[in-house]
């Protein structure tokens, strides 16, 4: 007899200090000034997001407009495990800069060539930087290390025209940009309009396109015409990895 | 004194600082740029943008410079133009002045200029007649950001958050603004992770925060950004509107924004010698280092450049009392023994610097996402500031690197340091560091590699070390960066009545 997998379900609840407890902890702050009314308040909006019973223990006034709470409760809501599936992790092996460079000679027989940028109005060049220059980021050496990556870092607030210009004259391979400033989604906006600009300008033939920044986590490439996002803590390695990956598939360290 | 610093190796470390600094005093000594003559312009009175925004000083020296250069400085032939309607400049023909025309241009511009500087004058009068009405805080002061973009949300979040406790505001600029080449012109509301610095804007904020010190019967600072391409004009206006604290850093535009390492020398010079007249205290940007830097390889990176920005900062006419110094609170804290090493570090910078405004950065770098984590670390930053007597303590947020700062983490952050002041404000009485021991040894350390690290600058030229990545482990060739077509050297009888006046002193 087979079982379907679909009627084997897992449940879970969250877990204070005994097996199905279910509590939680949340904090917020009401627009209202303190006391037992906000109190009330704050019970109600728990008792909205699902949390039966739950109690305020703690509750401050911020000024006289405002009230900061701690809140604990039993959360209601039940989630099966067994219907998560397991989010894709990278898709590609980590290699050494050695491994990176050998793939370059091997498969490319010329430098591979990476133009990197903060663009719009985002000065924040520390990301951007952390991956190209030699430095590097959490004890790993940038690309500007790797002897078959040639390295171009326009620095920060880049036109996206300037870009799309600078990348075709040295017949990029990769462009990298980072973007940190997420006011009003500056930096979906920008990643957005240079996708479109470099689709535009090459078509096809564009280079590829990696975009990295700690506030990516709610798109996807797809959404934002790019190849490829990097989050919070990517270290050079990773990238350099990923360009071997994606631009040269062929390719297999064994 | 706690570390029993050997005074000829410190005597040492600013010779060398000096005589590295030389070359570079000389080279902002004998150019000017675009931006210092705008800023000389905007002290005589110019103000106010074309239908398109730019503004007037953009517009004048743009064509002055199209006409007969910069060489001789903007003063004369525009003064030397100038007839009754100052609207009717922008179309005037430039000429250099000779003669008794120089003569009466000279003191024609020497008088609109002085006026200017008059008011900075009056304003500095004015901060000091308020300190005495509603007094000055007790140091350490504390520091609070905001940064909406909109000035008018700035102003109840200022005033908000100096009732919850902060002595110092500072209003983070649009992210886009360092690298304009020009100052926006009145209030605006839209801006990218801050506000634009602009004359209106600081004219708001600080009626804001005037009204707000007679409230709490303490005088609350205003401070601002005295960087990027515009750093003297910026640095005019902050005197024009008696702000009271300017960021200001010999070397932080150049690393952290590539702007051009010549253009930063020569408008920081300018900036400076405005801050010396106007009272403001500066605060310099080291603590950036260790964002890219790990903190104990470079910690002698941060008191190599303290003493370049006290030289920098000296030559301009600065004081002690105006040197607001920085650092950062950035060891990682998996690391053993860090907050030992934290407050050697921090000690060191407070015993070089006896009568400094030290400016104490929290930690950034290792702030992961573990906000409970990251209030601990918060809190032993709080405790390493008071146990060694940091001036100015910038609050961590225990969201930092999450999202701006909400007003809950802003009161949580207060709650911290209020905390670490009530328990432990007092504590640097009883902090001795032992004769010999780890916090000695260590602070001697870093003083000795910046002894060497400032030999080796003093010979190559602060400019080659600059370039060969020193400070923040970031390349910056001297003509690099942006800025550089705005720097122009001086030609026999450039006049700026600015700076002699500046160098005349009140």
């Amino acid at each position: 007899m087979t079982i379907s997998t679909e009627t084997i379900k897992q449940i879970i609840r969250p877990y204070g200090d005994t097996t199905g407890d279910a509590m939680v902890q949340v904090s917020f702050t009401l627009p209202v000034p303190h006391g037992s009314r906000a109190a009330a308040a704050a019970l109600q909006l728990a008792g909205k997001m699902g949390l039966d019973p739950a109690s305020v223990v703690h509750s401050k006034a911020m000024g006289p407009d405002f009230t900061f709470f701690i809140v604990y409760g039993k959360a209601t809501h039940l989630i099966d495990y067994a219907g998560i599936s397991v989010p894709e992790g990278r898709e590609y092996p980590l290699l050494t800069p050695q491994q990176v460079n050998l793939a370059i000679r091997t498969v490319l027989g010329r430098e591979l060539v990476v133009v990197g940028a903060c663009i719009g109005t985002d000065a924040h060049t520390v990301g951007i930087d952390a991956i190209l220059n030699v430095k590097g980021f959490a004890g790993e050496k940038g690309l500007e290390y790797y002897r078959e990556i040639q390295v171009h870092n326009l620095g920060a607030q880049v036109e996206v025209s300037e870009l799309v210009a600078r990348a075709k004259a040295c017949d990029a391979d990769a462009v990298l940009v980072s973007q940190v400033v997420t006011q009003k989604s500056a930096h979906l906006h920008n990643t957005k309009q240079m996708a479109a600009a470099f689709a535009e300008a090459c078509g096809l033939g564009r280079p590829l396109l990696v975009i990295g920044g700690p506030r990516f986590d709610t798109v996807t490439p797809s959404d934002l015409g790019v190849d490829r996002i990097f989050g919070k803590g990517t270290t050079p390695g990773e990238v350099a990895s990923y360009l071997v990956h994606a631009l040269l598939p062929t390719w297999s360290p064994s | 004194m706690k570390l029993d610093l050997d005074p000829e190796v410190v005597a040492k470390a600013r010779r060398l600082a000096a005589r590295a600094a030389e070359p570079i005093i000389e080279l902002a000594r004998t150019h000017t740029t675009v931006s210092v003559e705008r800023a000389v312009l905007r002290l005589a009175g110019v103000t106010g943008a074309d239908a398109d925004g730019t503004p007037w000083v953009n517009r004048l020296v743009d064509a002055v410079r199209d006409q007969v250069g910069l060489e001789h400085g903007v003063a004369l032939p525009v003064f030397h133009a100038l007839r009754d309607d100052p609207r009717e400049l922008v179309r005037a023909r430039f000429t250099i002045p000779s003669g008794a025309d120089a003569v009466r241009a000279r003191e024609r511009a020497r008088a609109a200029v002085g006026r200017g500087i008059a008011r900075i004058d009056r304003n500095r009068a004015d901060r000091n007649l308020l300190l005495g009405k509603h007094g000055d805080p007790e140091p350490p002061w504390i520091y609070l950001i905001v940064a909406t973009g909109d000035i008018y949300e700035d102003i109840p979040q200022a005033q908000a958050a100096a009732r919850e406790g902060a002595d110092v505001i500072a209003v983070i600029r649009s992210t886009g603004q360092s690298l304009l080449d020009y100052v926006p012109e009145g209030a605006t509301r839209q801006g990218y992770a801050g506000t634009y610095a602009t004359q209106e804007n600081f004219r708001l904020m600080r009626a804001a925060l005037d009204e707000v010190s007679g409230e709490l019967g303490r005088y609350i600072r205003l401070t601002n950004y005295a960087s990027g391409l515009c750093m003297p004009e910026i640095a005019t206006l902050a005197g024009l509107e008696r702000l009271d604290m300017m960021l200001n850093d010999c070397m932080y535009g150049i690393i952290f924004r590539d702007i051009n390492p010549r253009r930063t020398f020569v408008d920081q010079r300018f900036s400076r010698q405005i801050h010396a007249r106007a009272g403001i205290v500066i605060n310099t940007g080291e603590d950036n280092y260790l964002t890219t830097a790990d903190a104990v390889d470079a910690a002698h990176t941060v008191i190599a450049s303290q003493l370049l920005n006290e030289r920098f900062g000296h030559e301009a006419g600065l004081a002690d009392w105006q040197l607001g110094l920085g650092h950062a609170f950035e060891i990682n804290p998996e690391i053993p023994d860090s907050f030992r090493l934290e407050l050697a570090h921090a000690q060191l910078v407070r015993e070089l610097f006896p009568d400094a405004p030290l400016k104490y950065m929290p930690p950034t770098k290792h702030m992961t996402g573990n906000i409970f984590a990251g209030y601990l670390l918060d809190a032993f930053f709080n405790l390493a500031g008071v146990l060694t007597g940091q001036s100015i303590l910038l609050i961590g947020m225990m969201t930092e690197g999450i999202h701006t700062p909400w007003l809950s983490d802003r009161d949580l952050a207060l709650e911290n340091v209020r905390y670490v002041r009530r328990a432990a404000g007092a504590l640097a009485e009883d902090f001795r560091p032992a004769p010999g021991g780890f916090t000695v040894t260590r602070a001697r350390q870093v003083l000795a590699e910046t002894v060497d690290l400032l030999d080796r600058v003093a010979d190559d030229g602060l400019l080659t070390a600059i370039a060969q990545g020193t400070f923040g482990v970031t390349r910056r060739p001297a003509d690099g960066g942006k800025g550089l077509d705005g720097v122009v050297a001086h030609a026999d009888g450039y006049y700026n009545p600015a700076t002699e006046l500046l160098e005349e002193g009140p």
